[in-house]
């Protein structure tokens, strides 16, 4: 394998008037985790299905594993693994037969199939439905099996596009541990999301898109230092208490963003992890405020986008159109 | 090469089980041609003389080509719901053929027709079918059939591809076979109907291979519609073999 697994450069994609990707440059590095963060329609999904050899570019080019996406896209293939948003297991094959179908068309050869079909079910937590029709299982069951069939080859490379949307909370808890896991063993993977807290959880690298650019990138903690990280928001007993709770908080060297004296909350800018969080609530006991509710604010995608374009996230009807490709 | 042949083997087999793990395939290459045979049999035989034979004799290679083209529905609509479904799309996503997406489907549509027309001899032969012929009569007939079977199941795919909607799909596929079939000398003969429409029925394919197979079954002079019918199959492929997997590439190259 390369150093650099994914390098594009000005990647782009019309659909008619719509520019679903408007010249996206994105270097992936070998062994690594990026997500592309971004709200419905802003070109994740179109950036995939071209990295995948779904979609032609209409511009710009783009490498996959060392090889050329337009001029081999056969080679990327043999080295790339995709799960897409909506799962494409076969509901009349049993999770068994769908692997092995699928290892046995991606080139594997017959005595190496078995063993590894039975070790991502046992390791999908898929063994006791292995041999029942797809067309049986849940939700998160057909995720789980989706997700084997994409690494059945043990591609180098594993796209993932919103592994987790639509997933209970529990299964995504589980996807995300099974992604991990993935990572440890090496994989390098691409993975689109809407949540900023997947990327955090999962990713070395986040590339932010709207509209089909890249409108900022960084390293989950460069990205939150950007948008101002998370914040401690507590409701005091007493609300004459907040003026000097405000006054011994900004003495630390620690900006308050919002105070309100009527609802006796305020809310601090937090840079330095749980531990401000617990020297803040030592520090305000010290001096006999007394503190009703803590509660600790995580920035969202929303949050991301008012700071890096001052608008909320929109909700582009371009989604129905990319799901329509 | 290899590979071409390997991945049409797992899609064939793929398809295969389909069939015997789809309640609606399988009632659909039983159930429903054992009901044609029946009714057709009972509810016309009476009324429609088609003179120097019975009419199960007469009708028997009309509902095998009927049977055959419905067929090519199956072939579609399997091919749209993969389509729908994403399988289509994960199968682009490997270094296989994608040829043999459609081909190993088509085989297999292949060997369910042949299925097909072993049950409705079966149920013919129980309600008074007496054909005649030679075995070479009969294997030619069956090659045509099957030939027939072949060409039409990749205009299904071709329909497949152009239309990837499966409820669309078996609105518009149904508008196309049903006339096709209804007006042809399947079920009764062409010199009954007026004029324009005799015109038609005369020279469309389903025609031709009825009446060929059911000349040779029933030991009555060909004519030239052997000949026609595999012009018309050979045709039909010519046309749509190249087109469907051409249009298959650029399905998957957007």
């Amino acid at each position: 394998m390369p150093d650099i697994a994914i390098h594009a450069e000005g990647l782009t994609k019309h659909f008619g008037e719509t520019k679903a990707v408007d010249g996206v440059d994105l270097t992936v590095n070998t062994g690594t985790v990026t997500a592309l963060l971004g709200p419905n329609g802003a070109g994740k999904t179109t950036t995939v299905r071209m990295l995948t050899t779904l979609l032609r570019p209409d511009g710009g080019h783009a490498s996959v594993a060392g090889f050329d996406l337009a001029k081999q896209p056969n080679d990327v293939r043999t080295k790339i693994g995709l799960t897409g948003q909506d799962t494409a297991v076969d509901e009349l094959l049993t999770g068994r037969e769908n692997l092995e179908m699928i290892g046995r068309l991606a080139r594997m050869e017959k005595a190496a199939v078995k063993p590894r079909a039975n070790d991502l079910l046992a390791r999908f937590d898929l063994a006791d439905a292995a041999d029942r029709p797809a067309g049986t299982y849940s939700g998160g069951m057909r995720r789980r099996l989706d997700l084997a069939a994409s690494m059945i080859a043990e591609p180098d490379i594993l796209f993932l596009d919103e592994p987790t949307t639509g997933l209970d909370p529990r299964s995504r808890l589980g996807m995300w541990e099974l992604i991990e896991e993935l990572v440890g063993r090496g994989t390098t993977v691409l993975l689109t999301t809407q949540y900023l807290d997947e990327a955090d959880q999962l990713a070395d690298e986040v590339v932010v898109i709207d509209h089909g650019r890249v409108i900022a990138r960084g390293t989950s903690d460069e990205l939150k230092d950007q948008v101002g990280g998370e914040r401690l928001e507590l409701k005091l007993t007493d609300a004459s208490a907040v003026e000097r709770a405000q006054s011994l908080i900004e003495g630390k060297n620690c900006e308050v963003v919002e105070r309100d004296v009527d609802e006796r909350t305020i809310t601090a800018a937090l840079t330095d992890g749980p531990k401000q969080i617990a020297r803040l609530i030592d520090l305000l006991e010290e001096h006999d405020i007394e503190i009703d509710e803590v509660f600790v604010h995580r920035p969202t995608l929303d949050d991301v986008f008012l700071t890096l374009t001052g608008e909320h996230v929109e909700h582009a009807d371009e989604d129905s159109l990319e799901e329509t490709r | 090469m290899k590979n071409t042949f390997a991945d049409t083997w797992l899609l064939f087999k793929r398809s295969i089980t389909h069939t015997f793990r789809s309640p609606e395939i399988l009632v659909g290459i039983t159930i429903s041609p054992v009901m044609f045979v029946l009714l057709f049999r009972y509810v016309f035989g009476g009324a429609i003389d088609v003179g120097g034979t019975t009419y199960v004799n007469f009708l028997m290679a009309g509902i095998f080509v009927q049977t055959i083209a419905f067929g090519a529905l199956t072939t579609a609509i399997s091919l749209a719901s993969d389509m729908e479904k994403g399988i289509v799309e994960r199968f682009f996503t490997l270094p296989m053929s994608r040829s043999a997406i459609l081909t190993g489907r088509t085989i297999a549509d292949l060997l369910r027709n042949l299925f097909t027309i072993f049950v409705m001899i079966v149920v013919g032969v129980l309600v008074g079918y007496r054909p005649d012929g030679s075995l070479a009569d009969w294997a030619l007939a069956l090659g045509l059939l099957l030939f027939f079977s072949f060409a039409i199941s990749w205009v299904g795919a071709l329909m497949a591809l152009g239309i990837p909607n499966v409820e669309a799909l078996q609105q518009i596929s149904f508008i196309i076979i049903l006339p096709l079939t209804f007006a042809s000398s399947a079920f009764v003969q062409t010199s009954s109907m007026p004029a324009g429409l005799q015109a038609f029925a005369d020279h469309q394919p389903v025609t031709q291979v009825v009446n060929a197979v059911r000349a040779l079954t029933l030991e009555q002079p060909v004519g030239n519609s052997i000949t026609a019918s595999i012009a018309w199959c050979v045709g039909i492929l010519i046309v749509a073999l190249p087109l469907s997997a051409f249009v298959f590439k650029r399905v998957g190259s957007r």
